[in-house]
């Protein structure tokens, strides 16, 4: 028996709305994919989660207290393709209301005190440019300062072209940051979210203490795309998600977002009775 | 952020004349050569000027790894695999013997013709080659050896097996492996620097950089399809975010410029293996000395500095 699906892959004429199911086309009013923590209920296809509402969810109510909120990006090169990157910056700072891609500050998880430092790939695709990579280094001498273990949640496409060099630069610059927090003995979880590709994870991401991502999301170094075109290879059609990794043994769990609160709390509590 | 470098440039110079006056030898090539950097930088690069980069830097002829390996050392044994899984040959370590010293090494290698291009993949690592390299900088930190790295890669191989044996995670901890390292460390970009693919052999007390060579965080060509839509826009993008020695060593990402013979390495191998092996050797020289700790520190807040933020 074979049932076809003839259901067209992308709707003609333009982009699919935000919250129509890109995985069962259901679709949802804001509202009831907020109570739902943005997964579908349909078919628990995760639909991204920004940087406030993530902290929001995992966080204890009123525990977070944001840090390094004015640091924002420069733009050392001057940079123009299309547009400049001021205006690309400025808008996404708009559209998120973030001043960067990545949200930092103490917090507690389940009652366990901890650092979090969480991505929003609505802010230009969650690339980890300078401001990024200097706000994960001071979160992680955050955690260190005050001996609590380091949760980060990574959702980003990799580095920020616009900043050229510099932006490599964050790699081993957020790769000395989590060494220092290592030295110190202090825990570190990381959880990759859709998606975790390029630059972040061949840094900071695939260096937690433990790994955990979240159900089909993307973490491959290079994208599907690129490899497609370079290699000409057939993919498979889960490529670089988080169920063949856990297959090959490059993480330690994949948690569906609902139950992600409680599994932090719970390692939390493992990893804190350390000496 | 120019003049810093400079600046940084200006006082190294200022002490090596004073040194002269004490009558020490061998310095003359030394300040000729910082003489050099200093007007790399007083010139600004011009946009044909960092193409042509560009295009040495993928120049056919251009010396690869084991070119310079069989010049450097006056003795090196190849180590081979990962003890895992595979020998990747994309990158070659080994024990070398630099001025009667061991020397850990590890180099990406391109390959020359066809048949060796295959061979070394052109040059990109799978995850096998970052683990081989993992390997290796184990062994320097056990045993003591100063550790110096070649970086010459298009970028890590990105494909179906690079992705299911673990890429990102590879790079990740061979950064983090030479985080940790207590003996000293040189790195050497001598063609292209791709992305995540080589700083995962950069992360070192020394990042040095050939006058042609390029390091960037994507091709010309990867930023032109991605930014510009259209890979023909790749000189734009190259002037764009200017992969060029002269703008990385003014932002502080490399340490200091090793001098090409004039025209570019290709014109004569033997003389930019001498060129190389002078800077190589100065530099460990500045590492003489500091304790595995205080280099561990030190490299370590050198690369947390790097950055522009408000």
């Amino acid at each position: 028996m074979s049932i076809e699906d003839k259901r067209p892959s992308e709707p003609p004429g333009g982009k699919r709305h935000p919250n129509t199911c890109p995985s069962c086309s259901s679709h949802y009013r804001d509202d009831e994919l907020e109570v739902a923590y943005r997964v579908c209920p349909q078919c628990s296809f995760h639909f991204p989660m920004g940087a406030r509402a993530r902290v929001a969810h995992l966080a204890d109510p009123g525990s977070f207290s944001e840090e390094a909120a004015g640091v924002r990006s420069e733009d050392p090169l001057g940079f123009f393709d299309l547009r400049p990157y001021t205006e690309r910056l400025v808008e996404a700072e708009q559209s998120t209301g973030l001043g960067e891609a990545m949200l930092i500050g103490a917090a507690a998880i389940g009652g366990h005190a901890c650092q979090l430092a969480v991505m929003d790939f609505a802010f230009m695709g969650g690339s980890m440019g300078s401001a990024v990579g200097e706000k994960f280094s001071r979160a992680c001498d955050s955690a260190i300062d005050r001996g609590v273990p380091l949760v980060s949640i990574a959702a980003s496409g990799g580095a920020r072209m616009q900043e050229g060099i510099l932006s490599l630069m964050q790699m081993p610059k957020t790769v000395c940051a989590v060494e220092d927090l290592h030295d110190a003995r202090i825990a570190f979880i990381s959880v990759l979210a859709n998606p975790t590709t390029g630059g972040l994870l061949a840094s900071f991401a695939s260096l937690g203490d433990v790994l955990l991502a979240e159900p089909g999301a993307l973490m491959s170094f290079a994208g599907p795309r690129v490899v497609q075109q370079t290699t000409r290879e057939k993919l498979p059609d889960d490529f670089g998600r988080a169920e063949p990794n856990l297959r090959f043994g490059h993480i330690d769990a994949i948690v569906p977002r609902p139950e992600l609160p409680a599994t932090l709390a719970r390692l939390l509590g493992f990893l804190s009775d350390g000496a | 952020m120019a003049r810093e470098a400079e600046l940084r440039l200006r006082e190294r110079l200022s002490k090596l004349r004073q040194m002269r006056l004490l009558g020490r030898t061998g310095l003359s090539a030394e300040l000729e050569r910082l003489q050099r950097q200093l007007d790399l930088i007083a010139a600004e690069t011009s946009d044909e000027e960092v193409w042509r980069s560009v295009e040495l830097a993928r120049h056919e002829e251009r010396p690869y790894t084991l070119d310079y390996v069989e010049r450097l050392f006056e003795d090196f044994f190849e180590l081979h695999g990962d003890r895992t899984r595979a020998d990747d040959a994309a990158v070659v370590t080994g024990l070398g013997r630099l001025d009667g010293q061991t020397v850990a090494f590890i180099g990406q290698q391109k390959g020359r013709d066809l048949k060796e291009r295959a061979h070394r993949n052109f040059g990109m690592a799978f995850p096998e080659g970052y683990r081989k390299a993992i390997r290796v900088m184990e062994l320097a930190d056990r045993l003591g050896f100063p550790l110096l790295t070649l970086v010459d890669t298009p970028g890590a191989y990105p494909g179906v097996a690079a992705e299911q044996h673990g890429q990102g995670g590879a790079i990740a901890r061979s950064q983090a492996t030479m985080a940790r390292l207590g003996v000293a460390t040189v790195a050497c970009v001598i063609g292209e620097g791709g992305s995540g693919g080589a700083i995962a052999l950069a992360l070192a007390d020394r990042v040095l950089m050939q006058e042609n060579a390029i390091y960037s965080v994507i091709s010309p060509e990867g930023c032109a399809t991605i930014l510009w839509r259209d890979i023909g826009e790749a000189r734009k993008a190259a002037a764009a975010f200017r992969p060029d020695a002269a703008h990385s060593l003014e932002l502080g990402v490399i340490d200091a410029i090793v001098p090409e013979p004039p025209g570019g390495v290709q014109t004569d191998h033997d003389e930019a293996a001498r060129l190389l092996a002078e800077s190589v050797r100065e530099s460990f020289e500045e590492l003489e000395g500091i304790p595995g700790d205080e280099l561990r520190r030190r490299r370590r807040a050198k690369f947390r500095a790097l950055g522009v933020f408000a």
